[in-house]
C-alpha cells in the first residue's frame, strides 16, 4: 500500500509528461522531432540489431573500470590521509583544487596523454570519481569517536584489528556514501567522453545519431536509457547502504 | 591487602587559550588489590578526567600512578575503562564485540568464551544482535561483559549506570556484585549516586570541588547483600551528602 502512494505520484506526472511531448509533437507538425512511439520503435530497432547491448556493455565497462580503479587508489589514500596528519596537510589542499575542475575540462589532456582510444574515459572517470572518494573517507576517518578509539587502544589490539575492526567499519558508511556520489558523476562523465570519439559507447550512440541522418529518435532514446542505467546503478550503491554492519550509520 | 594502584599527589589543568583551568589538584590514593574503591564528588569536579590519568589516557602533569608496583605510562588491558557514553561498537554484532579484547586465533574457542560472558550478563539469546537493536540496559551490559572477557585485573567504571533509570540501575548493581563475587577484581567506580556507592563499594571517596582533591573518605562496614535502608546506612548516606554540601 505505501509501496503505491510512494510510486503513484511520480507515475502520473511521468505519464502526464509523455501526453503532453506528443500533443505537442503532433499538433506542432514538428518533421524531426519525434513522439514518444517513433522513440520506442527506434529503441527496438537498436535491441533487434543488437546494438544496443554493445552501446551499454562499452559504457558501463569504461565506468566499471575508471571506477574501480579509483576505489583502489582512493580508499587506502583516504584512509591514510585520515590517520596520519601529516599526510593530510600536505594532499588535501592539493585535493581541494583538483576536485572542483570538471572531468570534461580534463577531455583536451586524456586525448593527448591517451589517444581516442577506451583509456581515455578510463581515465577521466578515474579522474572525476578519485576525488569525492579520497575526501569523503578521509573525512571519515576524521569522525570516528575518540572514544571507539580510546576502547580499542585499552584493549591494545594489533594495527592489523585496529584498521580491521574499528577504523574500516567504522568509516565505512562514509565510504559508500562516497561512492555513491563518485558513480553517480562516472556515469555523468563517461557519456560527456563518448561524445568526443570512440566508435561505441552511449555518448557516441547519441553523437552519430544526430550526425548520420538526424536520427533524434534514437538521440532521445538514448537519453532515457542514460537515465534509466543511472538510476539502477544508484540503486545498486543503495544496496550498500543496507547492510547490517552499516547500518547503525543511517539510522532508520 | 596488597596495594594494587598507588596515586601520588597527581596534578592536572587544561590551558585553553590565556585561561588555565586547574582540574586535578594534588591527589594521592592508594586502592588495595580485590578492593572496591567509590568516587563521588560534584559534577563537573574533575571525576573523569581523574579517571583518565589513573587508567593512562591522559598524563599527570606532575605526581604519578603506579599499577602493581609498575609506573603507568599508557593504557592497557589490564585495566578496563567502561566510560560514562559507553563504547560498544555499533558497527559490531554483541559477539564480535565480546570477542573484540581476546587474542589469539581460534575463533571457535574465542566465541565460546564471548557466549558465555554473554550469558552471565542475562544476554543469552541476543548474541548476534547489533547495538541498535539493544535498550540502554542491555548495552551497557555488552560493554560491561566485553571488559569482563579480557579478565582485566581492574575495572574503571566512570559513572556506568547514571544513564539507566532506577530499576535497571538497581538490577545492573545487583548483577555487578554477583559477578564480583565469581571473579574478584579491583574496581574504581565513579558515581553521583551516593546510594550507588554504599551499595556497592568497600570504601567511599569524596572529591571536593575542582580542582579536585580527596575531602572526605568513608569505610562501608555492611555485609553484603546490604540493604540501604538500615538506619547505619542511613547515617553513613546523610554523613556523605553533608560532605558534598547537601
Ligand atoms: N580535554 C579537555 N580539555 C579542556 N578541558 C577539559 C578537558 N577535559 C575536561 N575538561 C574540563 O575539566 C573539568 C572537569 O571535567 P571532568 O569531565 O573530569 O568532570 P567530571 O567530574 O567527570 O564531571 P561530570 O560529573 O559532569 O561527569 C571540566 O570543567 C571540563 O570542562
Ligand atoms: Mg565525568
Amino acid at each position: 500500500m505505501l509501496k503505491l502512494k510512494q510510486t503513484l505520484p511520480p507515475l502520473a506526472v511521468l505519464g502526464l509528461l509523455i501526453a503532453v511531448w506528443w500533443l505537442v509533437v503532433v499538433k506542432t507538425e514538428s518533421a524531426i522531432f519525434p513522439t514518444p512511439l517513433q522513440v520506442v520503435t527506434g529503441t527496438l530497432e537498436l535491441v533487434k540489431d543488437g546494438s544496443l547491448w554493445e552501446h551499454i556493455g562499452s559504457s558501463l565497462m569504461r565506468v566499471g573500470a575508471g571506477f574501480l580503479l579509483a576505489v583502489v587508489v582512493a580508499i587506502p589514500l583516504g584512509l591514510w590521509m585520515g590517520r596520519v596528519e601529516g599526510a593530510y596537510i600536505t594532499l588535501n589542499p592539493i585535493f581541494q583544487i583538483l576536485r572542483p575542475i570538471s572531468p570534461i575540462a580534463w577531455i583536451p589532456l586524456a586525448i593527448l596523454w591517451f589517444g581516442v582510444g577506451n583509456a581515455s574515459p578510463i581515465f577521466l572517470i578515474f579522474i572525476a570519481s578519485v576525488f569525492p572518494m579520497i575526501v569523503q573517507t578521509a573525512a571519515g576517518v576524521h569522525t570516528i569517536e575518540q572514544r571507539y578509539l580510546r576502547a580499542a587502544e585499552n584493549f591494545g589490539v594489533s594495527r592489523y584489528k585496529l584498521f580491521t575492526q574499528v577504523i574500516i567499519p567504522a568509516v565505512l558508511p562514509e565510504m559508500i556514501v562516497g561512492m555513491r556520489i563518485s558513480l553517480g558523476v562516472a556515469w555523468l562523465v563517461v557519456v560527456a567522453a563518448e561524445m568526443i570519439a570512440l566508435r561505441s559507447g552511449l555518448g557516441y550512440l547519441i553523437m552519430d545519431s544526430r550526425n548520420a541522418g538526424n536520427r533524434y529518435d534514437l538521440v532521445i532514446a538514448g537519453m532515457i536509457i542514460i537515465g534509466i542505467i543511472g538510476l539502477l546503478l544508484d540503486g545498486l550503491m543503495r544496496l550498500l547502504e543496507g547492510l547490517k554492519s552499516v547500518r547503525w550509520r543511517y539510522g532508520r | 591487602m596488597v596495594d594494587k594502584i598507588v596515586i601520588k599527589d597527581i596534578k592536572k589543568s587544561f590551558v585553553s587559550g590565556k585561561e588555565t583551568l586547574a582540574v586535578v589538584g594534588g591527589l594521592s590514593l592508594t586502592v588495595g588489590e580485590g578492593e572496591f574503591v567509590a568516587i563521588v564528588g560534584p559534577s563537573g569536579c574533575g571525576k573523569s578526567t581523574l579517571m583518565k590519568i589513573i587508567a593512562g589516557f591522559e598524563q599527570p602533569d606532575s605526581g604519578h600512578v603506579a599499577v602493581d608496583g609498575v609506573l603507568r605510562k599508557g593504557p592497557n588491558a589490564n585495566g578496563i575503562v567502561i566510560s560514562q557514553h559507553g563504547s560498544v561498537f555499533p558497527w559490531l554484532n554483541v559477539q564480535q564485540n565480546l570477542m573484540f579484547g581476546l587474542n589469539g586465533n581460534e575463533h571457535g574457542d574465542k566465541a565460546a568464551l564471548a557466549d558465555h560472558y554473554a550469558a552471565m550478563v542475562g544476554l543469552k539469546g541476543f548474541e548476534q544482535n547489533y547495538p541498535h537493536e539493544l535498550s540502554g540496559g542491555m548495552l551497557k551490559r555488552v560493554e560491561i561483559a566485553r571488559a569482563l572477557v579480557v579478565k582485566p585485573e581492574i575495572l574503571y567504571m566512570d559513572e556506568p549506570f547514571s544513564a539507566l533509570d532506577a530499576l535497571m540501575n538497581l538490577r545492573m548493581r545487583t548483577e555487578l556484585l554477583r559477578i564480583l563475587e565469581e571473579e574478584r577484581h579491583t574496581v574504581l567506580l565513579i558515581t553521583h549516586d551516593v546510594e550507588e556507592a554504599i551499595h556497592l563499594a568497600d570504601r567511599i571517596i569524596v572529591l571536593s570541588p575542582r580542582p579536585a582533591s580527596i575531602q572526605a573518605v568513608f569505610e562501608v562496614p555492611f555485609k553484603h547483600p546490604r540493604k540501604l535502608s538500615t538506619p547505619e546506612a542511613q547515617t553513613l548516606k546523610d554523613d556523605i551528602l553533608r560532605e558534598l554540601g547537601i
